[in-house]
């Protein structure tokens, strides 16, 4: 049964719409990311979900129950869940012990309770010896373990995450989205994860939903979503990528300076004339020789060259028609700058985009 | 469940919690701000147009008020002495603020303190001290002079334009000192790198970079210092009318004397009004035109400069400026405090604690002036911080619509003179049915209205530095508004409203020129008694309960030092 329904929720502020028909169903136990760039409508939805804001359009469902819709929302402190937010939001005048007791006081469970829940709890972020601290007195890394402490000790019917890590640095923000996924694996609680960085998406997530100028680009799982984009949006976000345009022309597809049989490619019968198809750097083969078995081969020029250090970046410029394709290759392959050399494509990593 | 029937239980339950208190919320401030401030402002400006004794409208009294030549020799007056004290005070606060933030001069937190202690000394008093050094016959300055001299003439005579400049500007510079050594601290010393690298100087630096780059603060001081020098009274009252050099604040003072003529005072007011609203204005023109982006408080260390040989010169003009201000007139406001007469000098036979005796047993209406003051500040500082963090809580956190206007209406007293407002507290308190003048209420009505743009500052940064976050993660754990504002809102801001409440108590406790027109004679507070020792020549006394003034401002000085920490005096005020 799915936990929590967004149904053609949108958000408008003044003219413009932050959020617009955005359609996600999560079930029980799943850990979904909204995933986009800054400005894309990600902190209003998960802000909607908590109750803060209100829609302009659709609803919010929890088991069927509806919590937010344009009529009234259900306000936040009544709605059981969980929130982690961008500043952390540690109460300065609370040591860590009080921080996390908080919610369960609230809840007016008995004091034994709620020590035995707080021990389990900050052992399980092995924070235990860090209790009677202020937080002041704690790193950043320990003020996260502290707000994942304290909003996850509720047990909450839904736990919401604004950009978690992004006032850590990069070591720490690598070991803290284990510890969220850690924490996931022990606890299943429903989780919605808001994030700009895909990396922490893909660490962290059962799936990804992908937002664009206030909608749902698409949703999937982490694998699927990097192999097989459907949107143009999706797969220059989501890794880097070359887009190549043909046209169906009876039984073969025209690119520009090759061409492919149409039952070799995914897509290619049953849409229009018009064909795009993202195909990634590290799936291109760069040699001097003509490749051989299977793939199509395409002649043309090395143009360009970065070394990356764990990678080549080439630009490969297509002979006939002059496109420019982006290569990784590795470290060891090694080609100058206006070599002329063979690109080999294999059809079947060639995905159609909408 | 059906989706109509789970949005129904939604809204009764919204129902329920009383979505609608917002809309109460706003009416009940809304009508506390219109009663304490619309009102009175109201009132002046109507009862400006008021016939005298009489029903209808006219415009009569702006003649009246603007008719004769002495009226308005008055008001220019006033424009030329606060010009000399807006250009005295620049020249006292600005060398010192810059000494004090980026130099290696000696003794910085001395001349800090001092200059702090030149802004707590009322003005007023501040003005009897200069009484006691130079008035023209008796004075020390003058009778040094004579006999080391043997001149027959004095040399100076505080009974002057001079004076009344130098006494006022020794008071009111600190407002110069503060805005400018905040916005020193935040300019980033590459700036002054750059410059010296290319071969500039210290002292070049500082006049072709640093100081250009917090004019911004140096213009919002000087005008500041403007203004609060055309709305002061008691240094007028006490210097001004025996130079026979008659200002605004006494003239409309004498409006105020039988027969009463609120109106044409009114009349008589309302250009000053128009003064403050059209500098004000003139600040936001002036700076709109520059970019002063560079004050940004990132970016760089912050390194004193080294003034090498210049250290004991610039050091010499920081303790001249604290001389004036403070050392010199507290000397001899502590020997008259404890002389039987302060002209028979520094002799043991002279000595006596009579005076603080008098003060505080034997006057029948001392101690309840001071009791009055102190109860009246109190109360009001109380008030008016309430009030402001209501509506800064509101303001920022967004609750209601047009809650700007609020926000307004709070900053609103700032534009207006104390004196000015005075007029328009009488107008709108004094008359049937409310009838409260002579009560305390209007002293406290009045005092909270005038201390609410300082509570207002106050509040609204005390509320900005609560991250909104702090709040909703109590509420998504389950907690209401009202348990996030008592469980976390309220703890964070305890420091920062308990400075504030001092930063408002302070200059209330001094109150003068609207507590003048507003007393009655069960009433009275130390400011106005102390105005009327000066009438009636009991200049010892009047030391003796300016010490006392003194001595609770600076223990509650101290409480704040404690509380709050260093800082919290030298805060910008604006
Ligand atoms: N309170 C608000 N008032 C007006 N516009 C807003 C408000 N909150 C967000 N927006 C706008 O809505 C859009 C989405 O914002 P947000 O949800 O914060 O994006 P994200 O979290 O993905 O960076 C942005 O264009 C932002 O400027
Ligand atoms: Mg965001």
């Amino acid at each position: 049964m799915p936990v929590l329904t967004l149904n053609g929720l949108g958000r408008a502020f003044g003219k413009v719409n932050a959020v617009d028909g955005v359609d996600l169903r999560i079930a029980d136990g799943e850990f979904v990311s909204l995933l986009g760039p800054s400005g894309c409508g990600k902190t209003t939805t998960l802000r909607m979900i908590a109750g803060f804001i209100d829609p302009t359009s659709g609803t919010i469902e929890v088991d069927g129950k509806v919590l937010s819709s344009t009529k009234g929302s259900l306000p936040p402190e009544k709605r059981g869940m969980s929130m982690i937010f961008q500043s952390y939001a540690i109460w300065p005048n609370m040591t860590v012990g009080q921080n996390v007791a908080f919610g369960l006081t609230l809840r007016k469970l008995p004091a034994d309770e709620i020590k035995r829940r707080i021990d389990n709890i900050l052992g399980v972020v092995k924070m235990t010896h860090l209790i009677d601290r202020y937080p002041a007195e704690l790193s950043g890394g320990q003020q996260q373990r502290v707000a994942l402490a304290r909003a996850i000790v509720v047990q909450p019917s839904v736990l919401l995450l604004d950009e978690p890590l992004s006032n850590l640095d990069a070591n720490l923000r690598e070991e803290m989205r284990f510890e969220i996924r850690r924490l996931h694996d022990e606890f299943k609680i429903t989780t919605v994860y808001v994030t700009h960085d895909q990396a922490e998406a893909m660490a962290t997530s059962d799936r990804i939903a992908v937002m664009n100028l206030g909608k749902i680009e698409q949703v999937d799982d982490p694998h699927t979503l990097y192999t097989r984009p459907r949107k143009r949006f999706v797969a220059g976000f989501i890794g880097r990528t070359n887009f190549v345009s043909g046209k169906r022309d009876g039984g073969t597809v025209r690119f520009d300076g090759f061409s492919v049989d149409a039952d070799r490619l995914d897509g290619a019968a049953r849409s229009g004339p018009e064909l795009l198809y993202s195909v990634r750097p590290q799936n291109l083969r760069l040699s001097l020789g003509a490749p051989e078995g299977g793939v199509i081969a395409v002649a043309g020029e090395v143009a360009e060259r970065t070394f990356l250090g764990e990678h080549w970046d080439y630009v490969f410029a297509v002979k006939e028609g002059g496109a420019r394709l982006r290569v990784s290759a590795p470290a060891h392959d090694v080609h100058a700058a206006g070599t002329k050399a063979w690109l080999a494509i294999d059809p079947a990593l060639m995905v159609p985009i909408d | 469940m059906s989706l109509a029937t789970s949005i129904g239980e939604v809204r009764t339950r919204l129902a329920n919690r009383g979505v609608d208190w917002t809309i109460l919320i706003w009416i009940a401030l809304a009508a506390i701000l219109i009663f304490i401030v619309v009102n009175p402002l109201a009132r002046l400006v109507l009862s400006s147009f008021e016939v005298v004794d009489g029903k209808g409208y006219t415009i009569d009294n702006y003649f009246a008020a603007y008719g004769r030549w002495r009226y308005v020799q008055a008001l220019l007056n006033t424009l030329v002495m606060g010009a000399g004290v807006a250009v005295l005070s620049a020249l006292f606060a600005v060398p010192l603020a810059w000494a004090c933030a980026r130099t290696d001069m000696p003794f910085k937190n001395f001349i800090r303190i001092s200059v702090l202690a030149a802004f707590v000394t009322p003005p007023y008093l501040g003005a009897v001290g200069w009484v006691l050094l130079a008035g023209p016959n008796s004075g020390w300055i003058n009778r040094a002079w004579v006999a080391l001299t043997g001149a027959t003439e004095p040399l100076v005579n505080v009974f002057s334009l001079g004076g009344l400049i130098l006494i006022m500007a020794c008071n009111l510079f600190f407002f110069i000192f503060v805005f400018v050594t905040a916005a020193l601290e935040l300019v980033s010393t590459e700036m002054e790198d750059a410059a010296n690298v290319l071969g500039a100087g210290a002292f070049r630096t500082a006049f072709r970079i640093t100081l250009p780059l917090v004019y911004p603060a140096i213009l919002g001081g000087v005008i500041v210092v403007f203004l609060q020098s055309l709305a002061l009274f008691g240094v007028p009252a006490l210097i001004a009318i025996p130079a026979r050099y008659p200002v605004v604040t006494t003239q409309l003072w004498q409006f105020f004397e039988s027969p009463v003529r609120v109106e044409v005072a009114a009349a008589y007011a309302i250009p000053l009004l128009g003064i403050t609203i059209s500098l004000l204005g003139l600040q936001r023109w002036l700076l709109r035109r520059k970019g002063f982006v560079v004050v940004t408080g990132k970016g760089g260390e912050r390194r004193i400069t080294k003034l090498g040989a210049w250290r004991l010169p610039l050091l010499g003009y920081a303790l001249f400026v604290c001389a004036l201000s403070v050392l010199m007139p507290m000397v001899v406001l502590v020997q008259a405090a404890f002389s039987r007469a302060w002209g028979r000098g520094f002799s043991f036979d002279n000595l006596t604690l009579s005076n603080f005796q008098f003060v505080l047993f034997e006057h029948h209406g001392a101690r309840q002036a001071v009791f009055n003051s102190i109860t009246y500040a109190a109360i009001a500082a109380f008030f008016a911080i309430s009030l402001s963090l209501c509506i800064a809580y509101i303001v920022n956190r967004k609750l209601l619509r047009f809650s700007g206007v609020l926000a307004f209406l709070c900053m609103a007293p700032f534009v207006i003179p104390g004196i000015v407002l005075a007029i328009g507290f009488y107008a709108a308190y004094a008359p049937p049915p409310l009838a409260l003048y002579g009560t305390a209420l209007i002293l406290i009505l009045s005092f909270t209205t005038r201390a609410l743009p300082i509570s207002y500052t106050n509040s609204a940064a005390g509320i900005r530095s609560v991250h909104p976050e702090m709040e909703e993660a109590v509420r998504v754990l389950g907690g209401g508004r009202f348990t996030a504002i008592r469980r976390v809102v309220a703890p964070l801001l305890k420091r920062s409203l308990v400075g504030a409440w001092i930063l408002v108590f302070i200059p209330t406790c001094q109150e003068l020129s609207t507590a003048i027109f507003l007393t009655g004679p069960n009433t009275r507070v130390m400011s106005v008694l102390m105005l009327d020792f000066s009438e009636e020549g009991k200049l010892e006394q009047l030391s003796a309960l300016g010490g006392v003034l003194l001595v609770i401002t600076i223990a509650i000085v101290a409480l704040g030092f404690r509380i709050v920490g260093r800082d919290f005096m030298l805060r910008r005020i604006s």
